[in-house]
């Protein structure tokens, strides 16, 4: 069943188009996150989702209803604030239960619903305080209880937990995955963090400018970006964008890199729309992970060696991250913990060109 | 060397104490001088002069001030003035408080296209003088028929008071986040609902500052209590006036002290009671 469809939806505001024409089609049980830059339209796309901001054009089904126009406390959806949005006048119970008071559902329902949503967020010692009174965490969780006791078709999050510090953002994290897949509804989860997108999701949709660049599992975001755009919003640090140009000898393909192109970076997994590139300036894509010192590298794997400067090295104890130079592109190189070329040395560095993207400089998009 | 210049930071602090006492005491004079009066005898007053401590402490003028004295051939002391005032005041600092959070509420909290322009037309009226709406008044209040009647002042008062009652709600409701509206939507609440249950009891910091704003301002109103009543539909301030204008007869310094501090007597306990929270009302910053 589809949870969610959005079609040709445009939202202006003025002059200003804050949506062109998005469409969205989702399953139910799918845990879908939009990503972007601030100001990229995600938030407006989930209010508009919501119903708490208007659509210009274009139509929204939940649940296989049609929603368009239909006021927000009956689309059957529960939503999740980045300020938490707790009533600071009532109690956690009365926040709990205030949209079914809203409603009219007898209270003996009422209380059933908070003590099973109490004890599966575990705050049913909270239930009398005030938000006030209550953690980061705390006031989270309780948001989360009053969206959970509705029983939704559609979970809507608006950046959860931007507002909490680094150790409990991974921990609420973790839970929130949890409680995906503990209860299985469909949910719908605005952010500006792609590691929080590419660990909760099961598709993503990267956002820019008003338009999904590219909506995909994050294995496909992160291994075969639409454009440069998503290329480098995904992954921290971003995917090494390279300059260079096509050569072909025989059968094989090779990106032609570095000062006067004169280092060849073998392309083993060429395919029909490279050779048509051939000859051509082109943007080689990288991760950094697919560069490190060539003592690290794994048999089998092919390999292509890259003399590169080392400008600078970042051991973060996990890894070893280097700035490096080839030419005039500065590329972001991913070691083991305990390698340290010199610094201001050349140091011959071992390509992973296996998961290599190569993409249109004028238009940003990936050829191959 | 130590020593000297601790005797001249002490010098300093006297002379600055010195002069704090001087000014407070010059602006307190007056008001020592109606409280000596308001216990000396007409006799006594008039035999020497306006200054000077009471010979014995006599309670009669404020009894007279109280109920009997005539006021405009009325010869009920200001009793039912006072009356009139608190039948003014209440009715119109309740009404003008609770529009003053629903427009604020509205502007700040519902915005919608205009929202700017509405206020600024709102709150213009801060800025306007009284005397300039004097006769659009008076024609308003003949066409209602509320002419001379205290509906008629409360609904001036009403009117009025909702510039400043709109600015200062608008003002504090702009630090409640909009995500809590949204949120009350998303439950089901509708207008009014997120009103009464939601912003209504986070607002009792700046309700507390309306309503003193508001009831002094509304008690101590003189020139619409003035113009647009006469007789027994008079506010306090204009039956005080009507009182100390009464030339047939010598002047009874005393009753017109009493009197005088028989009508400052409720802002003076609202001041009392609520003027921590009026301080404290007006420092309050965002709701959290």
């Amino acid at each position: 069943m589809s949870a969610l469809s959005v079609e040709k939806l445009r939202v202006r505001f003025g002059s200003v188009e804050v949506l062109k024409s998005v469409d969205l089609a989702i399953e139910s049980g799918e845990f879908i996150v939009l990503v972007g830059p601030s100001g990229c339209g995600k938030s407006t796309l989930l209010n508009v989702i919501a119903g708490l901001e208007q659509a210009t054009e274009g139509r929204i089904e939940i649940g296989g209803r049609e929603v368009t126009g239909v006021p927000p406390k009956d689309r059957d959806i529960a939503m999740v604030f980045q300020t938490y949005a707790l009533y600071p006048a009532m109690t956690v119970r009365g926040n709990i239960t205030f949209g079914m008071e809203c409603r009219g559902v007898p209270k003996a329902e009422q209380k059933e619903a908070v003590a099973r949503v109490a004890k599966l967020l575990q705050i049913e010692h909270l239930l009398d305080r005030r938000p006030g009174q209550l953690s980061g965490g705390q006031r989270q969780r309780v948001a989360m209880g009053r969206a959970l006791v509705r029983d939704p078709v559609l979970f809507l999050f608006d950046e959860p937990l931007s507002n909490l510090d680094a150790k409990l953002r991974v921990e609420m994290r973790m839970e929130i995955k949890r409680l995906h897949q503990r209860i299985g509804t469909t949910m719908v989860y605005v952010t500006h963090d792609q590691v929080e997108a590419m660990t909760l999701a099961t598709r993503i949709a990267v956002m820019n400018g008003g338009v999904i660049q590219q909506f995909a599992d994050p294995q496909t975001i992160y291994d075969q970006p639409a454009n440069l755009f998503v290329a480098r919003f995904m992954g921290s640090p971003p995917m090494n964008a390279i300059p260079a140009r096509l050569a072909a000898s025989g059968s094989e393909i090779a990106a032609m890199v570095g000062p006067d192109a004169a280092t060849a970076v073998p392309l083993p997994n060429a395919t029909a729309a490279m050779k048509d590139w051939v000859g051509r300036e082109v943007v080689l894509g990288i991760r950094p992970e697919c560069i490190t010192l060539p003592d690290g590298e794994q048999p089998g794997k092919p390999a292509a060696s890259l003399p590169a400067t080392v400008e600078m090295i970042e051991p973060t104890g996990a890894e070893t991250m280097a700035l490096i130079r080839v030419g005039q592109s500065e590329i972001m190189a991913r070691m083991r913990p305990d390698a340290r070329p010199a610094v201001g040395s050349v140091a011959s560095f071992a390509l992973d060109t296996a998961k290599a993207c190569l993409f249109d400089p004028k238009t940003e998009s990936r050829i191959a | 060397m130590v020593e000297a210049r601790s005797l001249s930071a002490r010098g300093g602090r006297i002379l600055l104490y010195a002069i704090l006492i001087a000014f407070a005491a010059f602006y307190l004079t007056p008001l020592i001088v109606v409280i000596l009066n308001s216990f000396r005898s007409f006799q006594e007053i008039t035999q020497t002069s306006v200054l000077g401590f009471p010979k014995e402490f006599r309670l009669d003028n404020w009894v007279q001030a109280w109920g009997s004295y005539c006021i405009a051939g009325i010869c009920s002391g200001i009793s039912p003035y006072m009356w009139n005032s608190l039948l003014i005041a209440v009715p119109a600092t309740l009404i003008s408080t609770l529009l003053g959070a629903m427009n604020g509420y509205l502007l700040s909290l519902w915005r919608f296209r205009g929202a700017g322009l509405i206020f600024g037309i709102i709150t213009f009226g801060v800025f306007l003088p009284a005397q300039m709406k004097l006769v659009p008044w008076a024609i308003t209040l003949r066409d209602l028929g509320l002419s001379n009647t205290l509906a008629g002042l409360v609904l001036i008062h009403v009117v009025q008071g909702m510039s400043f009652t709109t600015l200062f709600c608008r003002n504090y409701y702009v630090n409640v986040p909009q995500d809590l509206i949204k949120a009350a939507k998303v439950d089901g609440a509708g207008f009014l609902q997120i009103f009464w249950r939601i912003i209504l009891p986070l607002s009792p910091p700046i309700l507390i500052v309306t309503v003193i704003w508001q009831f002094t301002g509304i008690w101590n109103e003189f020139l619409y209590g003035i113009t647009f009543s006469e007789g027994s539909a008079r506010p306090v301030t204009a039956a005080l006036m009507a009182l100390s204008a009464n030339i047939a007869q010598a002047r009874e310094y005393g009753i017109e002290s009493a009197s005088v501090l028989i009508a400052a007597l409720p802002t003076l306990l609202v001041y009392l009671f609520g003027g921590k929270y009026f301080v404290r009302g007006l420092t309050a910053g965002a709701v959290k």
